[in-house]
């Protein structure tokens, strides 16, 4: 059987399994499902979370940057694991014992302000869209690898399913779909990673792999690594290069713009209480440290690999010549993420750290797919890695597309612009602003303002310095009131929006950035960084008006007190 | 909800124990893993140092320890306070 089969297959298999345990769950417990998800106990809730979080960025691009980046890029494993602390300390207990669904109700009813509800609505869906943009950007790489067309049809198809999924609405919001998504994609991510740590160090666990000893030169393998990388011209793997102010901003961003995603967020107001919230925070980060432990490790053998493939007979010998490329170079170059031109014209991969002599340009989103098939594993496992990245892309997107859908036609339409709406006209809306998000979606995805993962850390940034400072201000603070909350989110959101669009384009439309990356407006303070920049000016703006105005009225300190402490907590309510 | 002053002390409990562990979770993962790295530099770890095994992996598993030692600590609060469900 042909890779194009099997890949056909095994995909088509899991879809079949969501679609099988949606129908399955749907026929016996849609009652119970709508109470809030109660009965779920906290391991598994654990487990969907974890699907719903880790997404094309985590499965599909991550390792890629790391095993590009090196060192710089940990801020990625730290800062997307070390956000579930803030979340399990800050808010899930206490957004819980709130007991609403949305975070925009929330943030309505704490600032006890229309006004506020709609800002943070906004905040809500500039994040979101942006991640979704991330999303599509990794589903179009899936796609256009595993059906073998290029990178721009790959986005079309791609966009179509997830158009589909998401409109199936219930299918995502059944937490054991969301189960069997996270088993696919935790399956599919480790099986090639012990496969390929078992080739190169002979240790099956891909953690202790990467700092084990090497087979082939019976060296530390990261010690391997960094001789051959260093040799060929590239940026060190194991030493600093990111400033450490950028780095540290960096960090700081991704994990209090993971405490501040709502469709996170939102997972833990439907566990039964308020000691499950907490529990359940640790038991998300079990789920996503398996994946997050492997990932360096995929990262620095895959590079390895990579390089060996390319100077079979090591970094002082001769490349391998065009001709006698392996099979996998050949397929990936059909999609356009990866590209040889032969600069010298002798018919040799030059592959080297000198960008004017380097031949070779690997796209950082291939790595972690193109990993088993570098590594010469089995065609099933080739085929298992596709279906776990779609997994993780689109059940991230579809739970995106409903948190944007529901913030415009519950918070925004039923709350604000029109409370008389039928159930049915919501419902509409809800279906065309999802549309209208994926069009807006694929449309930047095309030329998306970086890889799949620097683009959701991007939405990370946003969220970071809107929504985070004003839920931790509105929960530890009784001071900060309804003028406070709504300036200081405003001045996060805008000061960060302008930063990235002076960075990676207006709208994110190429070629109208006054600035890029390499050389900042700010100090070395990158645009995926700027969202702890933001947060800090969020939190002083918030301080500075809330204490020039009157303090909250009395009921929402009393509001305050009350979600402080877990007694009397109900089933949430409020849809 | 408890009476007043007995859901003071329970949130200065909360509070004090939310500070201390931030404090560990900045230490392990900014601190090693980023600013103290260098000082860190001396001690090796397979083919590299102690700094970088916290930046992408020793964080992590002190993340997983300070959430549950969390949750537990605030269970065993909720109790002695009598504010659980």
């Amino acid at each position: 059987m042909d890779q194009f089969t099997l890949n056909l297959l095994i995909v088509g298999a899991t879809f079949a399994l969501y679609i099988g345990i949606a129908i399955w769950a749907r026929a016996g417990s849609t009652a119970e499902f709508y109470a809030a998800g109660q009965g779920v106990p906290p391991v598994m809730n654990g487990m969907a979370t974890g699907a719903d979080w880790m997404s094309a960025a985590s499965f599909i691009s991550m390792a890629g940057l790391i095993a590009f980046g090196g060192y710089d890029t940990s801020a990625y494993l730290m800062g997307w694991t070390g956000g579930y602390v803030l979340l399990a300390m800050l808010l899930a207990p206490y957004l819980r014992k709130f007991g609403k669904f949305t975070v925009p109700e929330f943030i309505g009813d704490r600032f006890y302000s229309k006004t506020a509800r709609l800002v943070a609505v906004i905040c809500l869906i500039v994040a979101s869209v942006t991640y979704v943009i991330g999303q599509m950007t990794g589903v179009g790489v899936a796609f256009s690898r595993f059906l073998e067309v290029d990178k721009a049809t790959g986005l079309y198809i791609g966009a179509a399913i997830v158009f589909a999924y998401a409109v199936l609405g219930g299918m995502k919001g059944i937490t054991y779909t969301q189960v069997a998504q996270y088993v696919v994609l935790i399956i599919a991510y480790t099986i090639p990673a012990v496969f390929i740590s078992l080739q190169l160090t002979g240790n099956p666990l891909p953690p202790l792999g990467l700092f084990s000893d090497a087979k082939s030169s019976g060296q530390p393998l990261l010690t391997t690594l960094e001789q051959l990388v260093t040799d060929l011209g590239f940026k060190s793997y194991l030493t600093q290069s990111d400033t450490t102010l950028n780095m540290f901003l960096f960090t700081v961003s991704l994990m209090i713009g993971t405490a501040g995603l709502p469709h996170v967020i939102v997972r833990f107001f439907t566990v039964p209480k308020v000691a499950d919230a907490r529990s359940s925070a640790g038991w998300a980060l079990v789920f996503i440290a398996l994946l997050y432990l492997t990932a360096p490790a995929v990262a620095a053998m895959a590079r390895l690999n990579l390089i060996n493939t390319v100077y079979p007979q090591g970094a002082a010998a001769a490349p391998i010549s065009y001709e006698a490329r392996p099979e996998w170079m050949k397929n990936w170059e059909v999609t356009g993420l990866l590209k040889f031109e032969d600069k010298n014209g002798d018919g040799l991969i030059n592959y080297v750290g000198a960008k004017d002599a380097n031949e070779l340009t690997v796209n950082n989103d291939i790595m972690v797919l193109a990993n088993p098939e570098i590594a010469d594993l089995p065609g099933w496992v080739i085929a298992l890695v596709a279906a776990g990245g779609l997994a993780a892309a689109l059940s991230t997107a579809a739970g995106l597309l409903l948190a944007i859908s529901s913030a415009i036609s519950h918070d925004l339409i039923k709350g604000q612009l029109n409370p008389g709406i039928s159930e049915k006209g919501e419902l509409l809306a809800a279906r065309i602003s999802m549309a209208v998000a994926i069009a807006v979606a694929t449309y930047l995805g095309l030329n998306p303002p970086g890889f799949a993962a620097q683009t959701v850390a991007l939405a990370f940034g946003l969220a970071a310095s809107s929504i985070f400072p004003a839920l931790m201000m509105g929960i530890f603070s009784k001071r900060i009131n309804n003028k406070g909350a709504v300036a200081g989110m405003l001045a996060g959101l805008t000061i960060t929006v302008v930063y990235i669009f002076l960075h990676k384009g207006w709208f994110f439309v190429p070629g109208t950035n006054s600035f890029t990356d390499a050389d900042p407006l700010l100090l070395s303070i990158k645009s995926t960084s700027f969202g702890a920049v933001g947060a800090l000016v969020n939190f002083v703006v918030a301080y500075f008006v809330s204490n020039a105005s009157a303090e909250p009225p009395k009921h929402v300190q009393d509001l305050v007190e009350s979600i402080r402490v877990p007694k009397g907590a109900g089933a949430a309510t409020g849809h | 909800m408890a009476d007043n002053s007995s859901s003071n002390a329970y949130w200065a409990a909360n509070i004090k124990t939310i500070k201390i562990f931030l404090v560990i979770w900045f230490v392990c993962s900014f601190g090693f893993g980023i600013l103290l790295r260098p000082m860190l530099s001396g001690i090796g770890v397979g083919g590299t140092d102690l700094g970088f095994w916290f930046a992408q992996q020793g964080s992590i598993i002190v993340f997983l320890i300070l959430i549950f030692a969390y949750a537990a600590k605030m269970n065993k609060l909720d109790r002695e306070h009598g504010v659980e469900e």
